[in-house]
């Protein structure tokens, strides 16, 4: 088989275009990092790229001993673990039923879950119910509303209808009911969609902001994307007011802001490697249907 | 009443079956109908009675006072948007982000994913997918505060600049940079996950198509227009009518980062305005009004866009 000229020519840029957007992708974070390690002088004069100038360790110092940061860093790892149990828990309950073909209203009840993806109340209304049931300034505003995706519902519930009808009914043979086939057979077997379905889950909770942002005034109860945010705009506050020394501030602030996000985004960083493959995994198998 | 109690009466002898039918159905499936339960009661309560909440669009709301406020008032904020400026700005900037989201955001992953299919060394491909994803999983918070590091006077991008000798730019608060940093934001952070549904669809074009294609004497250009990307297209119409009702969002919560008073005559869009409008200003009936407004027309894309295409290309969501 041979290419024609044309073909390879494409190759050539085809693999230089792809380079480029890795380079592109990769570079603010890489450059994000350099900057954590700098100091304040280097990074205001814009000499960090891609290396450390002016090695400096003494930030991370700071930011780790700031009492502030490690109570919203504890209280983000709560909301995204209990978060992530509740989502994961009505996420099952929901798909598992209905990824039974027989069970009668089948179609009635999936278009009530579905169509809550096309239409929503709004924020408005949402807040106003959220704080009528007393959630403010508590983990059940951050949980609760936003607990289900039914996007995440919809590739379970096409993973269960996979599992075959004989599992099952060999269990009814034994005198299983529906609680015994889910727990004994069904999610053992789920496994693969289930461990998907936490990182998803996870990676929602861990990153969420609003919901905090709004019903949150307890910085007790800020999570740590709350931390980072006030951080980021109230640097940005200070932009622009002309002064010198403003602007020594807001570069200061480059360098603090700097290691306060490597420091979000290292438990992600951490995993990323080997969680990443079940991500594409969970999207490949709700994917089969559509 | 009455009547129609009487009318149903002759007509039990018909009905009585299917009922029957139905009560041994949920006799037998009782227990799935309970696992079900508690998720129903929880969609009811936190996803369909807000949206009856938008009653008080319609009603006086006093913070503090009824969930469904005081008062009829009719339309009255609908009629008050109308004729409020600032509406119509923040809808024409909608307008014009959600088609720039539409027309760049949304194909680009499509364009590359065939440019990743054409990729015959797995490590290569691996490793550029690998590198793509990582953006996805970083929190908005993360991202913006990386957007205004590279915007900065002192970032990369006006060093750049300065190294080709041009002046220096303050992104940040120039309005006529916000839509460049926004769809470039959406487009670095949603390039390679957009992707992954498209590469699945690509593994699942029939080999023996390109075969015969390459016998006939198809280029791989050919091959491409004619095979793979009909091959991806229910998936790309699926995608699109999924997306097409977030596209009036324009990702409210990027915009409420990354936007500031100096640039809000581009940047702020209807969702941020509801914002501003009720959470912050505290005139809740007025921001439902608007809020709503936004829904409905949201709701109304994504029924057209399915009916389009359910009649021009067969595929549709329902």
């Amino acid at each position: 088989m041979k290419d024609s000229w044309q073909y390879k020519t494409f190759k050539v840029f085809n693999t230089i275009i792809l380079l480029l957007i890795v380079v592109v992708t990769l570079f603010p974070f890489f450059n994000i990092l350099a900057q954590s390690f700098s100091s304040e002088a280097y990074i205001n004069s814009g000499q960090v790229t891609l290396w450390p100038k002016g090695f400096n360790v003494e930030t991370y110092k700071v930011i780790m001993s700031d009492n502030m940061f490690w109570i919203n860093y504890k209280n983000t790892v709560i909301y995204t673990v209990v978060g992530t149990v509740i989502s994961l828990i009505l996420s099952t309950m929901i798909a598992y039923p209905l990824a039974k073909k027989r069970l009668k209203g089948r179609r009635f009840l999936t278009m009530f879950f579905v169509f809550t993806m096309f239409f929503n109340g709004g924020l408005i209304p949402n807040y106003v119910l959220v704080t009528s049931l007393g959630f403010g300034n508590s983990i059940w505003a951050i949980v609760i509303p936003n607990a289900i995706s039914v996007f995440n519902m919809l590739i379970m519930r096409t993973f269960f209808e996979n599992i075959p009808d004989e599992l099952e009914e060999a269990a009814i043979m034994d005198g299983s009911n529906t609680f015994g086939i889910l727990f004994r057979i069904v999610l053992p077997l789920s496994k693969p969609i289930l461990a998907t379905m936490m990182l998803f889950y996870a990676v929602t909770h861990w990153n969420s902001w609003f919901p905090a942002f709004i019903y949150f005034t307890d910085k007790e109860l800020f999570p740590v994307s709350i931390y980072l945010r006030n951080m980021i705009k109230g640097a940005e506050s200070g932009l622009g007011t002309g002064a010198s020394s403003a602007d020594n501030l807001v570069q200061i602030s480059a360098n603090i802001k700097s290691v306060t996000m490597i420091l979000t985004v290292l438990p992600i960083l951490v995993l990323y490697p080997y969680i990443q493959k079940y991500f594409v995994s969970g999207v490949m198998l709700g994917s089969v249907k559509g | 009443m009455e009547e129609a109690g009487r009318s149903t009466g002759p007509k039990t002898t018909k009905i009585s079956m299917p009922k029957k039918r139905n009560f041994q159905a949920f006799k037998k499936d009782w227990q799935l109908y309970a696992l079900i339960l508690l998720p129903i009661i929880y969609l009811v309560i936190f996803k369909y009675v807000p949206m009856f909440g938008n009653i008080i669009a319609f009603r006086r709301f006093i913070p503090g006072g009824s969930i469904i406020g005081e008062d009829w008032v009719g339309f009255y904020y609908f009629k008050m948007f109308l004729s409020d400026p600032t509406f119509y700005n923040v809808f024409a900037n909608t307008l014009i982000l959600a088609f720039l989201l539409l027309v760049i955001t949304f194909p680009a992953p499509i364009i590359f994913a065939l440019l990743l299919n054409e990729v015959k060394n797995r490590l290569f491909k691996r490793f550029v997918q690998t590198a793509s994803y990582l953006p996805h999983f970083f929190s908005i918070v993360v991202v913006a505060g990386m957007v205004f590091e590279m915007v900065a006077l002192n970032g990369p991008l006006n060093s750049l600049i300065a190294f080709f000798g041009g002046d220096k730019i303050n992104f940040i608060q120039l309005p006529e940079w916000f839509r460049t940093i926004f769809v470039s934001v959406d487009l670095w952070q949603g390039l390679g996950w957009g992707a992954i549904l498209y590469l699945a669809a690509l593994t699942g074009i029939n080999e023996e198509l390109y075969e015969a294609a390459k016998i006939d004497g198809a280029n791989r250009w050919k091959q491409t227009l004619h095979i793979t990307i009909p091959g991806i297209l229910p998936t790309i119409v699926v995608l699109l009518i999924l997306n097409i009702g977030n596209f009036l969002q324009v990702g409210f919560e990027k915009v409420l980062l990354l936007y500031n008073p100096l640039t809000y005559e581009t940047a702020d869009v209807i969702a941020t305005y509801v914002y501003r409008i009720g959470l912050e200003s505290g005139s809740f009936s007025y921001g439902t009004a608007i809020g709503l407004f936004e829904s409905i027309v949201g709701l109304i894309l994504v029924f057209g866009a399915n009916y389009l295409s359910r009649r021009i290309t067969d595929n549709s969501l329902w």
